[in-house]
């Protein structure tokens, strides 16, 4: 009975199948809507830290402060890194698409080395901000502040080894057009730590 | 019968806003993250014109235009099936109300 209702599902939605070969009755594959809607879930998780750093802006009793510390030029170039990261990621996708591997494989490594870039700027950032005073327990701005940038840098070093893993396995000749959702996927996830970074460097460090 | 049909014409991609809608090309991409570029310059120089009223507003809006172009563009939010949309803005509104209220109630945006 069960094999029959479903049968009747997939022959009358006529749906496509996902890259896996399977039949969802969206058309589109299970994965790609588990992934958007853990990105959906991951907006609450950054929601609550920025709320927090809001939050507990300017009511710490000791400094420094933001306007003591922060690098606006330095932070800018750093995020410029990244913005250009999520074109290079999109590139890869449009090129496995194409179904060519070696521009999937050169996209896929700049922008895991985009990303390093931006991960290597901020642990000297954040080096910098501890001689000059400011740690996860100094004060109510440097808890919310590391709190909410090491989420986002954990977040993106995620990123970086999934993407070298997707490099190495291109090299192993294990990554082909037929794959291609599994960079999508993880492109997704990549943009998404992007945009995140947007309103982080708007909020946090460029609006006084 | 009739359900059938009805089922079929609900769920097929294309009724729900299409599954792989045209994706811009290369070249399109390259625009899209030069005009992003322009935007983040725009958005530094601002932070240094001290008008702290205006300068927070526009900041604000500059950082949400950013968020959507790559959301829409580099994410294929804009080609892809309307499901994944709903799903997505279904979280960002959720977290953006709860926090903006919670906010609101702590007076994080009095004086």
């Amino acid at each position: 009975m069960a094999t029959s209702t479903e049968e009747i599902t997939h022959e009358s939605t006529g749906t496509d199948a996902d890259s896996h070969g399977h039949v969802t009755t969206t058309g589109i594959s299970n994965e790609k809507v588990g992934m958007w809607a853990f990105l959906g879930s991951e907006c609450l998780l950054f929601g609550a830290l920025i709320s927090t750093y809001l939050l507990y802006k300017g009511r710490s009793i000791s400094g420094p402060t933001p306007e003591e510390i922060f690098d606006i030029p330095y932070t800018s170039v750093s995020s410029f890194v990244l913005l250009m990261s999520s074109l290079t990621m999109v590139l890869a996708l449009s090129a496995i698409n194409r179904g060519d591997e070696r521009r999937l494989r050169l996209w896929l490594l700049a922008t895991a080395l985009l990303g390093a870039s931006f991960i290597a700027g901020q642990v000297y950032e954040f080096t910098a901000f501890y001689r000059e005073g400011l740690s996860l327990t100094s004060s109510l701005f440097g808890s919310s502040f590391f709190t909410l940038t090491g989420f986002h840098g954990a977040h993106v070093t995620f990123g970086i080894v999934m993407l070298l893993s997707l490099f190495g396995m291109s090299m192993r000749g294990a990554l082909n057009q037929d794959r291609s959702e599994v960079v999508e996927l993880v492109g997704l996830y990549w943009h998404f730590v992007d945009v995140v970074w947007i309103v982080i460097f708007t909020v946090v460090y460029l609006i006084p | 019968m009739a359900s059938e049909t009805a089922t079929d014409n609900d769920l097929h991609p294309e009724t729900l806003g299409g599954d792989h809608a045209e994706h811009p090309s290369d070249a399109r991409y390259v625009k899209i993250a030069l005009f992003l570029a322009a935007v983040t310059a725009v958005e530094v120089a601002l932070s240094y014109w001290q008008i702290p009223a205006i300068n927070s507003y526009t900041l604000l809006l500059l950082s949400a235009v950013k968020f959507a172009m790559v959301a829409m563009y580099f994410m294929h939010l804009k080609f892809d099936n309307t499901l994944l949309s709903r799903l997505f803005i279904a979280g960002l509104t959720l977290a953006v109300s709860i926090y903006i209220i919670f906010l609101l109630m702590s007076g994080v945006f009095i004086g």
